[in-house]
């Protein structure tokens, strides 16, 4: 098998606090390949956030290491684009729709034409093209975190990681989100982390859900999604295999809830009821 | 509210304390207060005259130059000690302590180092001035919005780019606030320091005056200060809604929600 | 407080105090080794010296007292002022719309532009020091009392005169618990001004105080005690900062309790 995209081993990270530590995450090994959207999700309080920002080198890893194509992240990758939940705070309010897109490219020192065409077609691909003078705050919610998305699309990096983007958008807004996450993917190929607490968002989504224990933190299971790859709200989530794989995730997350895991470490089998 | 009504709050009271002042000093000649027409009968002489030159130009310079230097010098070095946790708190006692001397008694300490000259006026001006904008900098570095940041970071935008981008629109609402005081500080020093020891400019020519008794004079300079003052004031208001637009639209989208 | 962030407090103090030694560390070699003028700028230590040494003074206390007199008078009296007027204007749309300008007019005028008028009224006395203080003093307490009863809110007032209740009462209930955090800020920021004002009076019309004594300290050549008395000063200044702060929270913490009735 090739380099997998996103190679996470043996992930550990503790918190000082008080006069003892937390562990946030106590042992995730994961392998991500390639152009894979996967999904994942976990009790609250499981250390989801963490992890992310393990993965994304903004926070340093207590044990384990992460690869990103092979190369230690040992600090935020050039080839990784974040998309965080609070979108109001992750858009420069000062600067209109159009420059907080730009911004990264211009940062990496991208040439103006090359630098219009990606941004225009960011902001096509999110139905936003019409409003790229506005400023952020004056955009509802669900436009905000598609400049966000934006943002990340222009940038064109290897691996897209999203934090529980739409946890804080109105269901209507989600859903037509949710449709725009596997439309970029299907055009750009990029490889998707997407971390939610939505146990319907993850598999209608996913190719790939891991389902993370309480803690101490590890991966508890992790299920293949064979549904079609062409999916819509409607048809999808009410067909009997969507349903089937979402009782499945259900009764993890209930068990992970519920008692501690059972102790095995890193679960690469795929489970098929 | 009509265009008339409001014209009538805007000059009603000004005109009526004017009214006042001219029905009061209508009988024979005050010695401490001249009449209106007095006032810009002097303060056309005295200030468009020679002094112009000589006294009030020099002043403007001083201040200028001085609040140039210290908004510079305090953005700078407010942007420095804010991004480092170890160097703010090695510095902020001492700090706090520079901050609570009283500016004026700069003066006397200045005259002492430097000597009675334009350098001493500017010194004095930045060394009072600056701790408001300094200050307030390494406040608003501080507090910087913890996911922008972040994200900042995700994208590789560092260093100067990360400072341009990223700390000082973040920090300008609070840079502004500090340089708004410190403007007001520095005019005040500007004067104090040439009332104390010049040889020209709006405080010692005022104070010439005053010593000369001659009243209408006087008050002609105080007019002058009170007209730089409320220019300052415009002025900073002027800049602030150039800067902080971005700033006013988010305060008012939450305000409504 | 858990051991980390004790952990960060211990280590923050140690850090400032290390700061704070090494200025006083560069502050007594640079005039021992000749890189400024021993004459212009004495070590440190031998300021300290005359500083303790002022201590022990009676003329020194006396000094101080004056300028403390002249601070707590000026601010006392500019507080009430600001505070009755505060309210009264704030409290009349009117009020507030016809003196809009005047305030905005006279508020930027530097109070040093006073001096010579001072000079003129009182002469060399604590009543030019008080003209200064309270002139610069009441302009930062009256608005911030006007930001507060802007803030007031229009709801509680309206069922508060609904059940009838009068001017005096709705001011004591609603009003004042409003306005109240607003005034404790304008009176920390005041009671800055204010000593900076007194100093000043002091330092140029001659009036009797501390910035006074630095002045007759310079032109008498004195240099430590010129530097002694500036040190003097700060200790003052930020004596009467953290006592403000101290007292703003007190009140406030006292304050925060009783405002929860205000919406009910």
């Amino acid at each position: 098998m090739s380099t997998p995209m996103l190679s996470i081993k043996n992930l550990k990270k503790t918190y000082q606090v008080g006069d003892g530590e937390i562990e946030a995450v106590h042992n995730i090994t994961l392998d991500i390949a390639e152009g894979e959207l996967i999904c994942i999700v976990g009790p609250s309080g499981a250390g989801k956030t963490t992890l992310l920002k393990c993965i994304a080198g903004l926070l340093a890893p207590t044990a384990g290491s992460i690869e990103l194509a092979g190369a230690p992240v040992t600090g935020p990758p050039k080839a990784m684009a974040v998309v965080f939940q609070e979108y109001s705070r992750s858009l420069f309010p000062w600067m209109t729709v159009r420059a907080n897109v730009e911004l990264p490219l211009k940062n990496a020192g991208v040439s103006k034409a090359e630098r219009d065409t990606l941004v225009d077609d960011a902001l096509e691909a999110v139905e936003l093209e019409h409003m790229p003078q506005s400023y952020p705050w004056q955009l509802s919610g669900g436009m905000q975190q598609r400049v966000a998305i934006a943002r990340a699309v222009a940038y064109r990096p290897k691996v897209l990681l999203m934090d529980e983007p739409f946890a804080a958008v109105d269901a209507q807004t989600r859903a037509d989100l949710e449709d725009l996450v596997r439309d970029i993917w299907h055009k750009l190929g990029v490889t998707i982390l997407f971390i939610t607490h939505d146990i319907d968002e993850s598999v209608y989504l996913a190719q790939r859900v891991i389902m993370l224990s309480n803690s101490p933190t590890v991966v508890q299971d992790d299920l293949t999604i064979d549904l079609p790859d062409q999916r819509d709200q409607l048809t999808t989530r009410s067909s009997k295999r969507f349903v089937e794989l979402r009782t499945h995730v259900y009764e993890q997350i209930q068990i992970a809830k519920a008692s501690k895991p059972t102790g095995v470490t890193a679960i690469q089998k795929t489970s098929k009821r | 509210m009509s265009i008339l009504k409001r014209i009538a709050y805007f000059v009603g009271l000004p005109l009526l304390l004017i009214i006042m002042w001219w029905a009061l000093t209508l009988g024979e000649p005050n010695f401490y207060v001249p009449t209106p027409a007095q006032l810009i009968t002097t303060f056309w002489e005295v200030w468009a005259g020679e002094r112009f030159a000589t006294d009030f130009l020099p002043s403007i310079i001083r201040l200028f130059i001085g609040l140039i230097a210290t908004i510079t010098l305090g953005i700078v070095l407010g942007i420095l000690i804010g991004s480092f946790r170890w160097l703010r708190s090695l510095t902020e006692p001492l700090l706090e302590f520079f901050r609570a001397i009283p500016p004026p008694v700069l003066v006397p300490l200045f005259i002492l180092l430097i000597g009675i000259n334009d350098q001493m006026m500017i010194f004095v001006i930045i060394s009072g001035s600056i701790w408001p904008v300094l200050l307030n900098t390494v406040e608003g570095v501080r507090a910087v919005d913890e996911v922008l940041s972040d994200t900042s970071r995700t994208y590789g935008i560092h260093g100067f780019s990360r400072v341009r981008h990223l700390v000082l629109p973040a920090a300008s609402p609070q840079i502004m606030t500090g340089v708004r005081q410190s403007l007001s500080i520095g005019l005040i020093l500007m004067v104090i320091s040439e009332m104390f020891g010049a040889s020209s400019g709006i405080g010692y020519t005022i104070v010439l005056f005053q010593r000369g008794f001659a009243i209408p004079e006087m008050w002609s300079g105080i007019a002058v200060l009170g007209l730089i003052g409320i220019a300052l004031s415009l002025i900073s208001k002027a800049i602030e809604a150039r800067v902080l637009r971005w700033y006013h639209g988010v305060k008012e989208v939450q305000r409504d929600s | 407080m858990n051991s980390r962030m004790r952990n960060t407090k211990v280590s923050n103090a140690i850090l400032g105090l290390t700061g704070i030694l090494l200025f006083l560390l560069a502050w007594e070699i640079a005039p021992r080794l000749g890189i400024v003028r021993e004459r212009f700028l004495p070590p440190a230590s031998e300021v300290l010296v005359t500083l303790f040494e002022y201590f022990g003074e009676g003329a020194f206390w006396k000094d101080v007292g004056e300028t403390m007199l002249a601070w707590a008078i000026g601010l006392t009296l500019s507080v009430v002022a600001a505070v009755v007027l505060g309210l009264i204007i704030g409290s009349s749309s009117f009020l507030s719309k016809s003196t809009y300008t005047t305030i905005e007019f006279l508020r930027p005028i530097p109070s040093v532009a006073l001096i010579p008028l001072a000079v003129l009224l009182f002469g060399v006395t604590i009543e030019s020091s008080l003209l200064l203080v309270i002139y610069a003093s009441f302009w930062q307490v009256l608005l911030q009392v006007l930001y507060g009863v802007a803030d007031v809110d229009p709801v509680a007032e309206n069922t508060a005169k609904s059940y009838g209740l009068g001017p005096f009462a709705r001011a004591r209930y609603v009003v004042w618990p409003t306005v109240l955090p607003y005034l404790m800020t304008g009176i920390r920021l005041a009671s800055a001004v204010a000593l900076i004002l007194a100093i000043t009076a002091e330092l140029i019309i001659g009036s009797p105080g501390l910035g006074y004594q630095i002045a007759l300290t310079r032109s008498g050549g004195a240099v430590p005690e010129m530097y002694a008395l500036i040190v003097a000063t700060g200790i003052i200044g930020i004596i009467i900062n953290f006592g403000m702060r101290f007292i703003e929270k007190r009140v406030l913490a006292w304050h925060s309790s009783v405002r929860s009735e205000v919406g009910a």
